[in-house]
């Protein structure tokens, strides 16, 4: 009935939109307008809409466009009705109409009109109007998102953008250069300076645009202003207002700063004062990641005043500056009172105010920090007074004058009445106790006292194990513990068990005598517990300290293991890993690398050529700075009124012959720079950056080497018959295998470095192998040969569905017609197919993509590769690595999701280059783990390892 | 010919690539596309993310998908939720969304749900032109103005009849020439130039009323109606005050550099001409004092109130529009007090306390004195709640900041041009 009723309204538009009135026509566009903003498909009034496209009245047209725009894709032959009165429209005499036809044709996605686009697009980009040429440049991403291969001529006409003198046209074409070419640093050279002068009067966004993108061209043209040997003045904060004699000062310096880095910093300072809150953190990163270290504090007073801004402008600010006062505490401890909390700030607001207050703590303000805490811990907002106490324990490690006090305080607080801020309390003092252990064991009875009245797990599994860790401190105490738990263990949480049974294990090692039976008992319920890790701890712990003839040489060393002094935990700031991210960017705002990251490089170690940015005729960077408005400015004509820049634009023409061979020998230089020699940098977050990467390298490397693709899949078929024979065994008889499989897993994690985030999204894949596999060889294909290959992508078809990519080629000598995936799938996977391809034509080859959904089994997927006369049976058999998805976590989320912190080595595993063994162990579902897709259970079984 | 099964690169850098705009109540009410269309299925990860943060505040503005990052802002009760596919810097998506807001209100006098419904297609061309391909296109109000003209009554009234439209014809001139924020051929009869100058003080007290923290933020709105082309320039008496500040793009920044003077050709109507901030380190005048006593008894489920408000430094001008603000804790049931001076109300829904004071007399202080009755038998709140401040001030900078004088070039006639001083409080915060 509704659908009905819908069909006739639409009947009804159908009819306005015939009719010869113009306000009737309107008025039924508006009417779709809507439809379309509720989210309503009003395709099929398509042949009727499209008619209108070539109306006189604007508005009509205006709307006519919009629904062109949002619906082409779908109905791409019709759409192609209308391309002739774009190209029209392209000729036109007004500007905007050139304009907008382009802005449309290029955002109707139909490929069979790119080589139209292209061609518009060349034409547009040379057209009189700045206004056309900026929509030409808008225009380029399009055509390149629609067709990649039109990069080698899209770059042309970059490249002829990028020469452009209308501060229109700049910051478009950045943004094209940005997404088409990123890498091709070399064609920015000539333009440098035109850019680093234009920037001011470039409109805001562009702005942004071109300061993100000069940062990374900077990184890579110009040496490190953070030598240690570069002795900067202090008090030369003129250093800006540069005139030549200081420049010649600085020359007689050891560290001689570039003139055309001097130039981006001058040039970007004055958009600090920008009331575009983007412009501003782009030039802020741009000086935190440019600038000598003595003119970083310029930058401070205007990220203060964004504080000042909206709530979400404050959220991303607040994080940045977060991560710059781990590093320099000194620019922002002037301003430590802009960070107080206010009862009305957003939670996430106060937690960042908080962490960088924490950050900003030292000897000398810790005493007004700690003041200003005490009222946070009183706030109604409990996960807020829940950080407090964790920021507290935090300034406790690492000011050493006031542990004391912290700890104090924080003992005052378990007499709180509030559940979380005694839990979070409890939990605080265990790491902080873990620091400087043995005097405090008043504190550790103290908790043992309050353990009947806290609820919250964490903090009863937090004084359970610090029971079992000073047991001898507390040797009256802690079997009295144990014989509560022993009562309630089966109603309490996972973790409060599973320090349950730690706690009896060492009793049991410590004071056999009282705690022997407890401990057996203990270990009976946790037998038949419902949860696997529970039952696997247990029958782990038992085979360790009850010493029986299979358990063979380790249950001697079960003390050994268990009573291991463990080092304390690291308090640390949550942003300490952050600036690997370049700041400002969504990644450094996630902790994870977003798509399309582009990593900032370390500065070379030996300049390139400078001489690449020179334009000739005179150099124009000199008078840059100076120009001054007189008051009589008036009289100059309106163009160039705000521009000081007109008179360097001139020499853009001429030059770009040498290009060629300048931007070769700069990257070579750049390559160069590459090398190992820029490790004695002074500034340390470049240098452990570096380090970190050479780390992954060598590892990358080893892997590499170690799994070259046949030998990979034998050791992994291997390896999980090892795996499969354990858990076999484990069923039947559950004797040592887990501690076989524990030994197993230690000696990979040693080996390897672990990276996987909590929330488990997945991230790009560090390595995607080029190499592929045969689907169908040319021989049994009667011509026709297929390839594939993983691409390791999230597959666009479907979450549970593989991405491949498949080549076919056509190596006969005639044309192969209709190539397509039969329908019928003999196996049960579900199979999202390419589109059929009518024709292929001898030695013509074809990429196309499709999905398959492997049910996380690596069970072959057979299906019918067919063409017009044949049909083909092929199949593909994925390797287990290739169902598993890529996932990163920061160290620091890590390291928050260990419980106790007892193996220290920082594991990093990235699962593209997981062990087979681990990765086999996961997938498998036989062992009880779950898989790796649907939860956390990695993470499990690291927190199973401790011990 | 061979149709090609082209792989879409999917990645390509589209800097927004979708708009939803939601409700306070979860209700979808408008989404616009830049490219191929996302499902509006995408934001189920925006509704989880809303239903965990319990208040609408407490929303992370970047949000995770598996294939996509949401980031959002909230305003006016709506919440602008953009789909990020690749790197950007989060703040260029949240400044343009704030924009876009700024836009509507400006349009349609308020930017909430049901002006939005009903000039959705107004919305719409806005949008359309605001974007090309995600990047931002035409911001400046001024240049919006002159592509789609903004609705008023009579122009409403006279395109149904006639079927006339609102899209300008040609080209904005702002948009090609250097001053994109200006329209040319402005025709006024009385060329007049009003400056405000508003100035807000942030401040935290302690609980004997000592400053923990104070600073002024400043803004200087402008409202220009000259004609022609014209160039001011706006100088101060105090300069050296200004401890930090930032500009409309129409400001100069080298003159400001050199001779700390504000040297512009403003757009046409009402802008924000510059903020400013005069930091704590210079000691900031606190107005009022509140002298008060919030007390909640161990037994019997009562507290007491008891709250006086005072003048402080005034610089001998009135303090109006006085408001006090109390947040209670969430076992506050009722309030029964007694004003000497304006009304009180307490919501015992939101446990927000309001007392509406006004103008401040200072023979006969106002007095909001009686008690408090908690939930019975839930224990004693820790924590006093805060109170808000809300204050106004005519006729004054209360950083001190004059307006030295305005000088007009580039055009002939006389303009008439006047400077107003208004101080309010911003963020003013009692503790307790």
């Amino acid at each position: 009935m509704l659908n009905h009723c819908f069909l006739c309204r639409n009947e009804d538009l159908k009819e306005m939109l015939e009719s010869s009135k113009e306000s009737l026509k309107l008025e039924a566009m508006k009417r779709i307008v809507g439809l379309i903003a509720k989210g309503k498909n009003a395709s099929e009034l398509f042949p009727a809409v499209v008619k209108n496209v070539a109306s006189k009245n604007i508005e009509l047209k205006k709307l006519v466009y919009v629904y062109l725009v949002r619906y082409a894709e779908e109905q791409q032959d019709l759409a192609l009705l209308s391309i002739s009165t774009f190209q029209r429209a392209l000729k036109d005499p007004n500007q905007l109409i050139r304009a907008s036809a382009l802005r449309v044709l290029s955002s109707i996605r139909v490929p069979i009109i790119v080589p139209i686009m292209m061609l518009s697009i060349k034409e547009a980009s040379t057209d009189l109007s700045p206004y056309v040429r900026k929509t030409a440049a808008h225009a380029i991403q399009k055509l390149y998102s629609l067709d990649p291969d039109q990069k080698e001529h899209l770059i042309e006409v970059i490249e002829k953008l990028l020469k452009d003198k209308s501060t229109l046209v700049a910051g478009s074409v950045v943004m094209a250069f940005e997404e088409v070419c990123p890498d091709r640093i070399d064609l920015i050279h000539k333009n440098y300076r035109k850019l680093c002068n234009l920037l001011v009067d470039v409109e805001e966004w562009g702005q942004v645009v071109i300061i993100h993108m000069l940062t990374r061209y900077a990184r890579t043209q110009f040496v490190s202003p953070w030598r240690e040997d570069a002795v900067f003045d202090e008090n030369s904060e003129k250093a800006f207002y540069d005139s030549e004699e200081e420049r010649r000062v600085e020359q007689s310096k050891p560290y001689i700063m570039d003139p055309d880095h001097r130039l981006l910093l001058r040039n970007t300072k004055p958009l600090l004062q920008s009331r575009n809150t983007a412009v501003v953190m782009a030039v802020s990163q741009l000086y935190w990641h440019l600038a000598p270290t003595h003119e970083l504090s310029i930058i401070t007073k205007s990220l203060v005043r964004l504080l000042r801004s909206h709530r979400e402008v404050q959220y991303i600010v607040l994080q940045n500056i977060a991560t710059m006062s781990i590093q320099r505490k000194g620019m922002f401890e002037p301003f430590m009172k802009s960070f107080y909390v206010r009862s009305t700030d957003a939670t996430h607001i106060k937690t960042l105010k908080l962490e960088i207050l924490t950050n900003l703590a030292n000897e000398a303000n810790i005493s007004t920090i700690l003041r200003e805490f005490q009222t946070y811990v009183k706030s109604q907002d409990k996960a807020f007074a829940a950080a407090t106490i964790q920021a507290i324990g935090r300034c406790a490690t690492n000011i050493s004058e006031v542990t004391d006090t912290c700890l104090n305080g924080l003992v005052l607080l378990l007499s709180n009445r509030d559940e979380t801020v005694v839990a979070e309390s409890v939990v605080v003092i265990k790491k902080l106790l873990q620091t400087q252990p043995s005097q405090h064991s008043d504190i550790i009875k103290h908790m043992a006292k309050l353990f009947d009245n806290i609820t919250v797990s964490m903090a009863r599994a937090s004084i359970l194990w610090l029971m079992g860790e000073y047991c001898e401190h507390v040797p009256k105490i802690a079997p009295d513990v144990l014989r509560k738990m022993a009562k309630t263990f089966t109603s309490e949480e996972d973790i409060v068990k599973l320090q349950t049974v730690n706690l009896a294990a060492k009793l049991y090692l410590t004071n056999s005598k009282q705690t022997k039976l407890l401990t057996q008992y203990i270990l009976n319920l946790g037998k038949y517990d419902q949860s696997y890790d529970i039952r696997d701890r247990t029958r782990f712990i038992r085979q360790l300290i009850v010493p029986n003839e299979k358990s063979g040489a380790l249950s001697k060393y079960a003390r050994r293991i268990l009573m291991a002094p463990k080092p304390a935990p690291v308090l640390q700031s949550a942003f300490k890993d952050r600036d690997r991210f370049q700041l400002g960017t969504l990644s450094h705002s996630l902790n994870s690398q977003a798509n399309g990251y582009l990593e900032l490089s370390d500065w070379p170690a030996v300049a390139p050529d400078q001489s690449v940015r020179i334009v000739e005729v005179v150099e124009p960077v000199k008078e840059a700075g100076a120009p001054v408005f007189g008051k009589s400015k008036p009289g100059k004509s309106d163009e160039k009124f705000y521009s000081d820049s007109e008179e360097e634009e001139e020499e853009e023409e001429e030059g770009s012959s040498s290009e060629d061979s300048s931007s070769s020998s700069s990257e070579e230089s750049e390559s160069e720079s590459e090398s190992e020699e820029n490790s004695d940098d002074s500034n340390k977050s470049s240098s452990s950056q570096s380090d970190s990467e050479k780390k992954k390298k060598t590892l990358k490397n080893k892997k590499l080497q170690q799994q070259k693709p046949d030998s990979k899949d034998r050791t992994k078929f291997f390896l999980m018959h090892i795996v499969l024979s354990f858990s076999n065994q484990f069923v039947a008889s559950c004797r040592c295998s887990l501690l076989c499989l524990y030994v197993f897993l230690v000696c990979q994690f040693d080996t390897i470095s672990w990276d996987v985030r909590v929330s488990l999204q997945a991230s790009s894949p560090v390595f995607v192998p080029e190499t592929s596999r045969e689907l169908l060889h040319r021989m049994t294909g009667k011509g026709l040969s297929a390839q594939y290959r993983f691409t390791r992508q999230p597959c666009i078809y479907g979450n549970s569905m593989v991405s491949l990519q498949l080549t076919l080629s056509n190596s006969s000598d005639q044309a192969l017609e209709n190539i397509h995936i039969s329908e019928k799938s003999s196996t049960g996977q579900n199979i999202h197919r390419f589109n059929a391809i009518e024709r292929l034509e001898p030695q013509a080859s074809v990429t196309v993509s499709m999905g398959v959904d492997f049910n996380d089994s690596t069970q072959a997927a057979n299906f019918q590769l067919c063409t017009k006369e044949d049909e083909f049976s092929v199949s593909i058999q994925p390797a287990v690595g290739e169902l598993l998805l890529p996932i990163t976590m920061s160290e620091a989320d890590f390291t928050k999701e260990q419980i106790y912190n007892k193996i220290t080595k920082t594991l990093k595993l990235n699962l593209n280059e997981i062990p087979c063994g681990l990765s086999v162990w996961l997938a498998n579902d036989r062992l009880g783990t779950g898989n790796l897709f649907k939860n956390n259970n990695l993470l499990k079984c690291y927190k199973y390892l401790n011990i | 010919m061979p149709v090609l099964d082209i792989t879409l690169k999917d990645n390509a850098l589209i800097m927004i690539h979708s708009l939803f705009l939601i409700n306070n109540a979860g209700d979808l009410f408008l989404e616009k596309h830049w490219k191929s269309v996302i499902s509006r299925s995408v934001c189920d990860y925006f509704f989880e993310a809303r239903e965990k943060a319990v208040e609408p505040d407490n929303v992370p503005p970047v949000i995770r998908t598996p294939h996509h990052y949401l980031i959002n802002i909230y305003r006016e009760k709506i919440f602008f939720v953009s789909v990020i596919q690749t790197e950007v810097p989060p703040l260029f998506v949240i400044e343009f969304l704030h924009r876009v807001a700024e836009t509507f209100q400006d349009y349609f006098g308020e930017c909430s749900e049901s002006t939005i419904k009903d000039n959705v297609v107004i919305v719409y061309e806005l949008l359309e032109e605001m974007l090309d391909n995600g990047f931002p296109l035409a911001t400046e109000s001024n240049i919006l103005k002159e592509l789609i003209r903004p609705p008023t009554i009579l122009r409403s009234m006279v395109n149904t009849i006639t079927g006339s439209s609102n899209v300008g014809e040609t080209l904005p001139t702002g948009q090609l020439s250097t001053i994109p924020w200006r329209r040319a051929g402005v025709k006024y009869t009385n060329n007049e130039a009003y400056f405000d100058v508003v100035e807000e003080i942030d401040a935290i007290l302690d609980k004997s009323g000592t400053t923990v923290f104070a600073e002024i933020q400043g803004v200087i709105d402008a409202c220009v109606k000259l004609s022609g082309m014209p160039d001011l320039t706006l100088s101060f008496m105090n300069p050296r005050l200004l401890d930090d500040v930032s500009f409309h793009p129409c400001v100069r920044y080298k003159r400001w550099e050199s001779e700390r003077v504000i040297s512009f050709v403003p757009p046409d109507g009402n802008f924000q001409l510059m903020s400013y901030h005069i930091s704590a380190q210079n000691l900031v005048a606190i107005p009022v004092y509140v002298k008060q006593n919030i007390s909640f008894f161990e037994t019997g489920s009562s507290g007491r109130l008891d709250i006086t408000v005072g003048p402080k430094q005034t610089m001998g001008k009135t303090v109006e529009g006085l408001v006090v603000t109390v947040h209670m804790p969430k076992v506050v049931l009722s309030a029964n007090l007694n004003a000497t001076q304006g009304t009180y109300n307490y919501d015992p829904v939101t446990k927000i306390l309001v007392w509406d004071i006004g103008k401040l007399n200072p023979q006969k202080l106002p007095n909001l004195k009686g008690s408090l009755s908690l939930q019975s038998g839930a224990p004693k709140p820790e924590e006093n709640p805060s109170l808000n401040i809300d204050l106004k001030i005519q006729q004054l900078a209360i950083s001190g900041l004059k307006v030295n004088r305005l000088d007009m070039y580039g055009e002939k006639y006389k303009p008439f041009k006047g400077v107003k001083y208004v101080t309010k409080a911003g963020k003013f915060q009692v503790r307790t």
